[in-house]
């Protein structure tokens, strides 16, 4: 069983961050994970964005051309992964930027107005941990306390440890969201 | 082995080069390799080892040939335009028969070309590259894993066989994170020492490094010797891996990074009910050239896919002959074949 | 019954780091004066065990031979980089990076800024002939203007070629080297100046003050078309007042 998502948004969404920290806690959890950034090419047209992969097995492919997930934080996102993903698969869409419908309809469209949640929170900085939330509720690829326990580390490591009740509280928040 | 890290390929080959003893370490800042001078640049000082951020490519590999002299195990790192730049100094390290490790994460070219994964330096990795009829090893990691282990032979190969040794990496596989088992380090202390080495002529004549000899009857007895060592590298050291070719009918072959997207489409292609398989040479130099031939005998066509316009293909095709068919498939400019992209190239050939 | 050879004492000898070797050099040349300088000063310090010569490309290249010591050839240009390389890997090896002008002053101008701006504790001798000598007396980027060479026939054209680099000037610009200095040895007495100059770069070193530059003038009789008691009136008369003699920087 492999899982990918493709998490994508605006430079200084957090995406990158969010992404290593589902790949943190996706190995933590005893799966086999990459993790690969967004890079070169796909670094125009105003999107950054990272690939994670998680499997029970050895992963194949890091570059993955058919993501079961996407984690769309603004609407360019959108517009360039919609159609990669795979047939059932689920779409986390940021409606506070997003003004369109996602098309396709074999999809599990989960919406969260991440910048009115993010006020919720209290720090804008924190949407990336409120589409994670949603994100593992949406998928269960990994279970939420170990993203938190996983995020807490991570943070605490880089000398950012204040922000870890911040933080925790926005992937409840995604996590609550989600349907 | 210690406790499972989530790194990046760029960070592993560096911790992998510390733990294998590099004593000194040479380098120039180019995309997409800077986290591995960074992380040489933040433990080397720490561990009482050398740090030097040289003033080119030229400078670095030139100190790399100075402290490779001395008997210390040496390394620098570049991508692909830096790499160009330094093949002076391994065509020197090779005719001086000087261990080195040189790391190539190699972009998208030619010229400043961009800074995305590519394979396009092949031809100039294991062809030579520089002036002069020398070969190095060249190793071609396929996972972040890996690069770590392959880093840690390198150091052993290039002191055994005192030559240059290659990591021919790509930007993917130096940008990406994955699990990985740290090699333990080795005691330095039990390495053989280099008698050879410019340490200072104390009770014995003195050792001189060269590269050169004007007579050329001379200049041939050291060439010589240097193809002596090639064969004997050419019989020991091949490595190659070979994924599910005991029923194939198709096989790609693909090294790096492709080969490990290549994987991915061995499980999709025999989910449709191609028996697909999966050559991978490891040593770029020397190529597993026996290894392929004797697979080409029962699959009906060698699959080349590479993030190139076909540098390996021609190896493969040296070694398939006329066995096998023996198509091509390549992106090239940073563009990285896709699962599906290889798939539908492998359905061409499906019957 | 006692001879005048008995009551004789030996005062000059070939210095006990130098091989039997024999030179490579024209005649006239005086490379091999500096040799000699370079082996005394060896001897005198007593660090042929632990010094390392840096043979670079050039007249030069076959200093390996000259020397009782370990040495390394290099690339044209690279022997600063080398040199730091080799000192970085090893510190207690004293480490003589020997250069001609071409490959320091020209092929090897960034490896050479940049040893000297870190400081390399390292020692370099560059020898300026303004010319290169070793492929045929073509033009170096110390050639003299109006000066005639196989790549500059007409002599040394300022609009086409540029002017005679004063390398040292440039290197005593920097922050790092403690010991930059010019030299020549066109007669005894500079012969004099320059063995102490030599002694105080090894010396500096072996203190570990740091990076110590000793640019000698030399003659090259056979590229200038000159007989070698003209070629040393040539240095006095013309080539010391583009390259003035004497210390740049004394930081020691």
């Amino acid at each position: 069983m492999e899982r990918s998502v493709i998490i994508a948004g605006f430079g200084g969404q957090g995406v990158i961050l969010a992404g290593k920290i589902l790949a943190q806690a996706a190995m933590n959890h005893g799966l086999e994970v990459t993790w690969l950034p967004s890079y070169g090419p796909e670094m125009r047209g105003g999107t950054a964005n990272c690939t994670v992969v998680m499997a029970n097995e050895t992963v194949g492919s890091p570059i993955v051309d058919e993501p079961t997930s996407l984690i769309a934080m603004n609407l360019p996102s959108l517009d360039k992964f919609e159609q990669m993903v795979a047939k059932g698969g689920t779409i986390i869409v940021n409606s506070s930027l997003v003004n369109r419908e996602v098309a396709r309809n074999d999809l599990n469209v989960i919406k969260l107005p991440l910048n009115d949640l993010g006020a919720k929170v209290g720090n804008m900085r924190a949407i990336n941990m409120i589409a994670l939330g949603g994100y593992v509720k949406a998928t269960g690829v990994v279970p939420l306390e170990v993203v938190k326990e996983t995020m807490a580390q991570m943070l605490e490591k880089g000398g950012k440890g204040k922000f870890v009740p911040l933080n925790a509280k926005a992937l409840d928040e995604g996590y609550n969201a989600a349907h | 082995m210690g406790e499972k890290v989530l790194l990046r390929g760029n960070e592993v080959i560096a911790e992998a080069a510390i733990r294998a003893g590099c004593q000194c370490y040479f380098a120039y800042p180019i995309t997409p390799q800077a986290e591995l001078l960074e992380h040489m640049a933040v433990n080397m000082p720490r561990l009482g080892r050398t740090f030097v951020q040289a003033e080119s490519e030229l400078g670095a590999i030139n100190m790399v040939y100075g402290a490779a002299s001395v008997g210390v195990r040496t390394m620098t790192s570049s991508s692909s335009p830096g790499i160009s730049l330094k093949q002076e100094g391994i065509s020197y390290l090779a005719g001086s028969s000087l261990p080195a490790v040189i790391v190539n994460v190699v972009r998208g070219g030619p010229g400043l070309g961009d800074i995305a994964p590519s394979q396009c330096d092949y031809f100039q990795a294991t062809k030579g590259g520089g002036h002069g009829d020398y070969h190095m090893i060249v190793l071609g990691p396929s996972t972040v894993p890996e690069a770590g282990t392959l880093t840690m032979l390198a150091f052993d190969l290039a002191d055994k066989y005192r030559t240059p040794v290659m990591i021919l990496a790509d930007g993917m596989l130096g940008q990406m994170m994955e699990p990985v088992d740290l090699p333990d380090p080795i005691d330095v202390a039990s390495l053989p020492k280099k008698a050879w080495a410019t340490t200072g002529a104390k009770g014995r004549d003195p050792n001189i490094i060269l590269s050169f000899d004007l007579d050329p009857e001379v200049l041939k007895r050291m060439n010589l010797e240097l193809q002596r060592r090639y064969r004997e590298i050419e019989k020991n050291e091949v490595r190659y891996e070979e994924v599910e070719t005991g029923d194939a009918d198709i096989v790609i072959a693909a090294y790096g990074t492709t080969a490990r997207i290549a994987k991915t489409v061995i499980r999709m292609a025999r989910a449709e009910g191609i028996k697909l398989g999966l050559f991978r040479p490891i040593t770029l130099w020397p190529f597993p050239y026996a290894p392929l031939k004797k697979l080409s005998e029962r699959v009906s066509t060698v699959l080349t896919v590479e993030m190139s316009a076909g540098q390996m293909w021609e190896d493969v095709r040296l070694a398939v002959a006329e066995r096998a068919e023996t198509p091509f498939y390549g992106e090239m400019g940073g563009v990285v074949p896709t699962p599906r992209g290889i798939l539908r190239e492998v359905k061409k050939y499906a019957h | 019954m006692p001879t005048d050879l008995d009551s004789m004492v030996k005062v000059f000898s070939r210095p006990k780091s130098l091989t039997e070797a024999r030179s490579t050099y024209c005649p006239g040349c005086q490379h091999g004066i500096l040799t000699r300088i370079i082996g005394q000063t060896i001897d005198e310090l007593n660090i042929a065990e632990r010094t390392l010569i840096i043979a670079p490309v050039g007249c030069s290249v076959f200093a390996y031979l000259w020397y009782r010591c370990d040495a390394v050839q290099v690339a044209h240009g690279r022997a600063s980089a080398v040199a730091t390389g080799i000192k970085r890997a090893d510190p207690n090896l004293v480490v003589l990076s020997y250069q001609g002008d071409g490959d320091f002053a020209s092929i090897g101008t960034a490896e050479s800024i940049h040893a000297a701006n870190r400081g390399e504790n390292i020692t370099v001798i560059f020898v300026n002939n303004q010319v290169y000598g070793m492929t045929g007396g073509e033009m170096a980027p110390t050639t003299l203007i109006g000066q005639k060479t196989t790549t500059t026939p007409s002599g040394r054209d300022a609009a086409m070629f540029g002017y005679p680099i004063r390398f040292s000037e440039m290197i005593a610009q920097l922050d790092a080297p403690v010991y930059v200095t010019r030299q020549a040895l066109y007669d005894t007495k500079r012969i004099m100046d320059a063995t102490k100059a030599i002694k105080k770069a090894f010396t500096n070193q072996v203190e570990g003050k740091g990076y110590s530059l000793v640019e000698v003038l030399a003659t090259c009789p056979t590229n200038w078309h000159m007989k070698p008691v003209d070629a040393s009136r040539h240095v006095v008369d013309v080539v010391t007042k583009v390259y003035p003699l004497g210390d740049l920087v004394d930081r020691g």
